[in-house]
């Protein structure tokens, strides 16, 4: 059964980082961003397939949201334009607002779903919106953890 | 799934949002003094040019002398003459102008931040399978990786020196260093890149230079005609010298400006940077198999996205504070340093890290000796995703043990090289502090570095291609 809930501090040092698995992008519908749905196969003993994939989904569409062009996004640029863009010294852009959306939805996520896993998002905001690095780790107390070896085997 | 014994894990990230003002005990210092690019920085941050910044200050005189004079000495005379509206229009355009040029000059162009050490190491393992077994020269075939946007089949480059994949149309600067998002062309005028991020003030700049000088050459010469038509022809330029000036500034102005306009307005409505331009990427003939696949059809739409379009924000976080425990990015190609020391670093700062990517190898030596101990506690490692600083080296070791016998000799050579220089010309790739390898006799000289940084290493690396790569960058380190 799972260990009773620790103090988050002292649990944090008893994990130890086993490996990282990279999330790259996808460049199939041009220079937006956007990740790749395919499922790592380090992950595979580590969270079921069909979550992984929603949260990667939903980041997509957090991202495609973004960078929309449309109406609202065109406002935004023809005003900026016009104060010769000066008004972003006052102003957030949208895609400032979303990233703060999304920020918070991979927080929400690290808590209810991937910690309790083992497993940590980083944003990719944090990685040059290059990957989604997930760092796998090993539980420390628990003895001869088989997942040393899968975390090692599963770099390849 | 095993039932789940892991432990609960911290997820106060500490993103580049809600930058925490914790207590460090050495003074928190600021990622720009840190950037591995060639760039300068300025008011603590906020202001980010290329290094060679004289022509810009040239553009800059230019524009305001020029300006300056026709406000002094021609705009009394044309608001009293003709109308008040002309200095009124002027004042508007000149400060769109320098608006614009100083929005160009001092923002982020778009920098891809280099990859972390982990990164660079997944996506060089991922090459080495792709490759199968590597070929044994010093450089590898070079590295590229297609895909298919909208029906076109693009190149993906590796950028050696950032350790990337580089995204579709950004590019490498050298003069900046830096990976650039849509790059377009490094401009020397503004001092800067001219990328994804600052396109948009870059063009509304010259377009409206280009207003500006028009502007002022057509008022000056109206200016001289009618003051000539008072006073005669040479009188007129004796009243008004200044005329005269901003009349030869304009006129050789205008042809360029003027032109650039143009041709950056071809650029946008056909949605290409002047790279793929120069180039010949794409063929704008319809029905031809090379067409742009990120037009999305019609000039009006290209122009919206290209001058309207959402602005993403700046991905190198010039501002926020280094956690000390971050992995930071890969080494830059001419120095061993795993912080990448822009010149401005004293000589101290140099020989510190030089010492500290020397004991990286040391550590990295250490960490097969010390396979047998129980995983280290994690008072180094910090979470979320920011894993000990031991952690980005020992996480790129480390071959099995079994490096050739000759090899400690050499190594313990190239290492004692390594130690007085400051900076070190190891090649572009491989040769970073971690992927050293870990000759065994080193492990007694070095021991005392080593153990308090390792390594939860086990099982981490792909031992055959590293050790590959180690055995490599051992030969090249020899070489130096």
């Amino acid at each position: 059964m799972s260990p009773q809930v620790h103090n988050l501090q002292e649990l944090r040092r008893s994990a130890s980082l086993a490996t990282k698995v990279f999330i790259q992008r996808d460049y199939s519908d041009g220079t937006i961003c956007q990740f790749q749905t395919k499922f790592p196969p380090e992950l595979d003993s580590r969270i079921e397939r069909q979550l992984f994939e929603e949260t990667v989904k939903t980041l997509n569409g957090f991202y495609a949201e973004a960078e929309k062009i449309g109406g609202s996004s065109y406002l935004e640029g023809c005003l900026a334009c016009a104060t010769a863009y000066f008004i972003f010294l006052c102003m957030e852009t949208h895609y400032e607002k979303v990233l703060k959306k999304i920020s918070r939805y991979i927080q929400e996520q690290n808590e209810k779903i991937f910690a309790p896993r083992g497993l940590l998002l980083t944003d990719p905001v944090e990685r040059g919106m290059r990957v989604i690095e997930i760092s796998i780790y090993e539980d420390r107390c628990s003895s001869g953890s088989s997942s040393g070896g899968g975390g090692g085997a599963g770099a390849r | 799934m095993k039932d789940c014994e892991y432990s609960q894990i911290s997820t106060h990230s500490s993103s580049p949002m809600e930058s925490p003002h914790k207590k460090k005990k050495i003074a928190a210092r600021r990622k720009w003094e840190v950037f591995p690019g060639r760039n300068k920085f300025f008011c603590n941050g906020r202001i980010m040019m290329a290094r060679q910044t004289g022509v810009f200050y040239l553009t800059l005189v230019l524009i305001l002398v020029t300006s300056g004079l026709f406000f002094a000495f021609d705009c009394p005379y044309l608001a009293v003459k003709i109308t008040p509206a002309i200095p009124a229009v002027a004042g508007i355009l000149f400060f769109f102008v320098m608006g614009t040029l100083l929005r160009t000059s001092f923002s982020d162009p778009g920098v891809l931040p280099r990859a972390t050490p982990d990164e660079a190491a997944d996506l060089e393992r991922q090459i080495d399978i792709a490759n199968g077994t590597s070929s044994g020269g010093y450089r590898p075939p070079p590295r590229t990786k297609e895909v298919i946007i909208n029906g076109q089949t693009v190149k993906l480059k590796y950028c050696f020196t950032c350790k990337i994949f580089r995204p579709p149309r950004a590019s490498h600067c050298s003069l900046c260093d830096n990976c650039v998002e849509r790059f377009d062309h490094h401009c020397p005028w503004v001092g800067n890149c001219v990328g994804k991020r600052n396109y948009r003030f870059f063009y509304m700049f010259i377009l409206s230079l280009s207003f500006l000088t028009v502007f002022i050459f057509a008022f000056v010469l109206t200016h001289v005609i009618l003051r000539s038509q008072q006073t005669g022809f040479l009188n007129a330029l004796k009243d008004s010298p200044a005329s005269v000036l901003e009349a030869v500034v304009c006129f050789f102005s205008v042809w360029s400006i003027v032109g650039l306009s143009g041709f950056h307005t071809y650029l946008i409505s056909s949605n290409q940077t002047t790279n793929e331009d120069i180039k010949g990427s794409w063929s704008n003939k319809r029905g031809k198999e090379n067409y742009n696949p990120y037009s999305y059809g019609n000039i009006f739409t290209n122009c919206c996205v290209a001058l309207c379009g959402p602005i993403s924000p700046s991905l190198i976080d010039r501002r926020g504070y280094i956690q000390p425990d971050t992995p930071q990015p890969a080494a830059p190609s001419n120095s061993i340093t795993m912080y990448g020391a822009t010149q401005s670093q004293s000589d101290m700062c140099d020989q510190d890290q030089c010492i500290q990517s020397t004991k990286f190898v040391l550590q990295a030596a250490a960490t097969p000796l010390l396979q047998s101990e129980p995983s280290l506690t994690s008072d180094e490692l910090h979470l979320p995703g920011k894993p000990g600083l031991g952690t980005p080296c020992a996480s790129l070791t480390l071959g099995p043990p079994t490096p050739p016998a000759s090899m400690p000799n050499l190594a313990e050579a190239a290492l004692a090289d390594m130690m007085p220089r400051k900076d070190e010309h190891m090649g572009h790739q491989f040769l970073t502090p971690d992927e050293a390898p870990s000759p065994p006799r080193l492990l007694a000289a070095g021991s005392p570095l080593a153990h308090s940084r390792t390594m939860h290493v086990l099982g981490l690396a792909s031992q055959d291609s590293l050790h590959e790569d180690s055995v490599r960058g051992l030969v090249k380190l020899s070489s130096v």
